[in-house]
């Protein structure tokens, strides 16, 4: 049997390969990483009834063009994209049957940031250090770049044609702020117009961290360029030098000397992460019990996404080429590991 | 000082966070007590601990507080903060002395005349004091097997720029506020870039990815451009022409 790869005809020039991350190396310097929008991942795995720990591709504004090898199953998730496969359109937030051969074309971000491919069976490139995420702060891994043939893991299930429907968050809104162990170094008064300034995600904002543009003063601390350096952890929201908050992302540093007025809860990174050109956003202060109660209720709704799981109605408006869809629909369920043997 | 006034202190760090502070400026205690902490969580090894870690003067702790709450997690820190004296805590072992080859000054360190009039010295003055001090790994962090050096004396207590600097290579020997920084990197930075060393603080092809550990001590050996390159062009292991030994 030959190995099953994705063919990358086309790439945006933010494409990484991504999974849940490379945490317990803090100590060492190193960030996690994993995907911007964790939410994603678990959407994804949902729709093709795999694991969660699988690894698949991260498609920063744009997507790309793909070939199979093989007959695969591929879910879309995050940031809606035009996709088709060889001119069909395809449901967004829904697994699919990519036939081998065929080309998969994935368009720019509709709303939001960043798109998900996910694979039957995952991306299955090297692991470094107990994961496959780049980190491209770190030097771990690199972008996905045209040529690249991405070897594809042994495929597990047969679910495809499924959807549900993905938690707002594309569009900004409010994002929960805890408090920090530099909080009380900014002023009530500096704290209050933080929670009623909006915000927006600037454009220049990667996997690192979102600069935070907004119109009014600097948002300043006491004794800002002093301080010593001391862990950062995503979400962690850092003033620096010219009053200007960023929102760490996934690939942030470890330790920095800025100081940050409080940090976003888990359950509203994806937000974060997913705020596109020009959504507003705003900061509110919660309290930590709050912060427990949202973060136990979005496990919960991340654990309840493979209930929500329902097939997709197939519209034959919707598609020209229903023939081939039933034929392909057959290959899938016959339980045929690698329908295409030997070839390529 | 051995205990500074009010620490050491438990603070939040996010939702799913912790810091053990010990002081809120850096000194050799602190350090030390930061480092030992951080030993005794590992041992201890609580249910709901995910992950420990250090930076210069504070230990960190993250778990999953739908497993340990915030209250008992403190509620333990406390106690085992109450079981000794961790600012006369010794230094971990294992410890090695990284004597690493670099260029000070030139186009390689833009800012080395810049620091050392910063530091009150001539830029003679300041390529003496370097390659003498021995400063010590006090954390690793911001970047991957990035280490954190110091102290050195405190004429070199210089501030971070405002302006950041768009891109300091990997590589670079930066200082600001008494410490030595070799970059892990391509960075941005506040702090002057006075160096340049070829030695990589991170190889994550290696079967030690990580080549400084806390409590270790590195040294400068001043050499030129032309041995940078010539070290460049043998290094096979990612440690730049550096001696190591054993201390501790």
């Amino acid at each position: 049997m030959s190995a099953r790869y994705l063919h990358v005809l086309e790439a945006g020039p933010s494409m990484t390969v991504q999974d849940a991350g490379r945490p317990g190396y803090l100590g060492e310097g190193l960030s996690r990483s994993g995907a911007a929008d964790a939410l994603a991942l678990a959407e994804g795995a949902a729709l093709l009834r795999q694991g969660a720990d699988l690894a698949a591709v991260e498609m920063a504004g744009m997507g790309g063009t793909f070939r199979a090898s093989h007959d695969m199953r591929i879910a879309l998730s995050g940031a809606p994209m035009r996709a088709d496969v060889d001119g069909a359109r395809l449901t967004w937030n829904a697994s699919h049957l990519l036939p081998a051969g065929a080309v998969l074309r994935i368009g720019a971000a509709e709303a939001g940031t960043y798109g998900y491919l996910h694979l039957g069976g995952g991306v299955a490139t090297p692991s470094v250090l107990g994961s496959r995420a780049a980190h491209l702060a770190a030097g771990v891994g690199r972008a996905v770049k045209v040529g690249d043939e991405l070897p594809v893991g042994d495929e597990t299930g047969d679910a495809v044609g499924l959807t549900l429907d993905p938690a707002p968050r594309f569009g900004g809104g409010e994002l929960r702020v805890t408090e920090s162990m530099q909080t009380a170094l900014f002023s009530e008064q500096t704290r209050a117009r933080f929670e009623s300034t909006d915000f927006t995600r600037d454009a220049r904002a990667n996997r690192m961290g979102a600069r935070m543009a907004f119109d009014g003063a600097p948002f300043a601390a006491e004794g800002q360029l002093a301080i010593l350096s001391e862990v950062i952890v995503p979400g962690d929201i850092q003033m620096t030098g010219d009053g200007t908050p960023f929102v760490l992302l996934p690939e942030c540093q470890t330790t920095g000397g800025y100081p940050r007025i409080g940090t976003v809860i888990p359950p509203d990174m994806p937000r974060v992460a997913q705020a596109g050109p020009g959504a507003a956003l705003r900061f509110r202060f919660i309290s930590q019990n709050e912060g427990v109660d949202a973060l136990r209720r979005h496990r919960d709704a991340v654990a309840a996404l493979a209930r929500g799981v329902r097939a997709l109605s197939r519209d034959p408006a919707q598609m020209p080429d229903l023939l081939s869809y039933q034929l392909i629909d057959g290959v899938v369920s016959a339980h045929d590991p690698d329908p295409k043997g030997d070839q390529e | 000082m051995s205990r500074p006034e009010g620490f050491p202190k438990i603070a939040p760090v996010g939702l799913c966070g912790m810091a053990i502070r010990f002081s809120a400026s850096l000194s050799e205690q602190a350090n030390r007590a930061a480092l030992a902490f951080r030993a005794g969580l590992e041992k201890a090894a609580w249910y709901g601990v995910e992950e420990v870690s250090t930076s210069l003067t504070s230990a960190f702790v993250r778990f999953d507080p739908l497993h340990l709450s915030h209250d008992a997690l403190a509620a333990r820190l406390r106690d085992m903060l109450d079981a000794q004296d961790w600012y006369g805590a010794d230094l971990p072992g294992g410890r090695k002395h990284f004597r690493i080859p670099c260029v000070l000054g030139t186009e390689l360190g833009p800012q080395f005349g810049d620091a050392a009039a910063e530091a009150g010295l001539s830029e003679a003055q300041a390529r003496d004091e370097l390659c003498a001090a021995r400063p010590r790994v006090l954390t690793i962090g911001f970047a991957p097997g990035q280490p954190y050096t110091g102290e050195l004396p405190a004429h070199w207590n210089i501030p971070r720029l405002k302006e950041l600097t768009p891109k300091v290579p990997q590589g670079a020997l930066v200082v600001a506020i008494r410490q030595l920084i070799i970059f892990a990197n391509d960075t941005p930075t506040g702090w002057r870039h006075i160096g340049q060393t070829a030695f990589r603080c991170f190889r994550p092809e290696a079967d030690e990815p990580f080549a400084l550990r806390p409590g270790d001590e590195i040294s400068l050996r001043a050499i030129d451009a032309e041995e940078l390159h010539a070290i460049r062009a043998r290094d096979r292991t990612g440690l730049g022409g550096a001696e190591i030994e054993v201390i501790a």
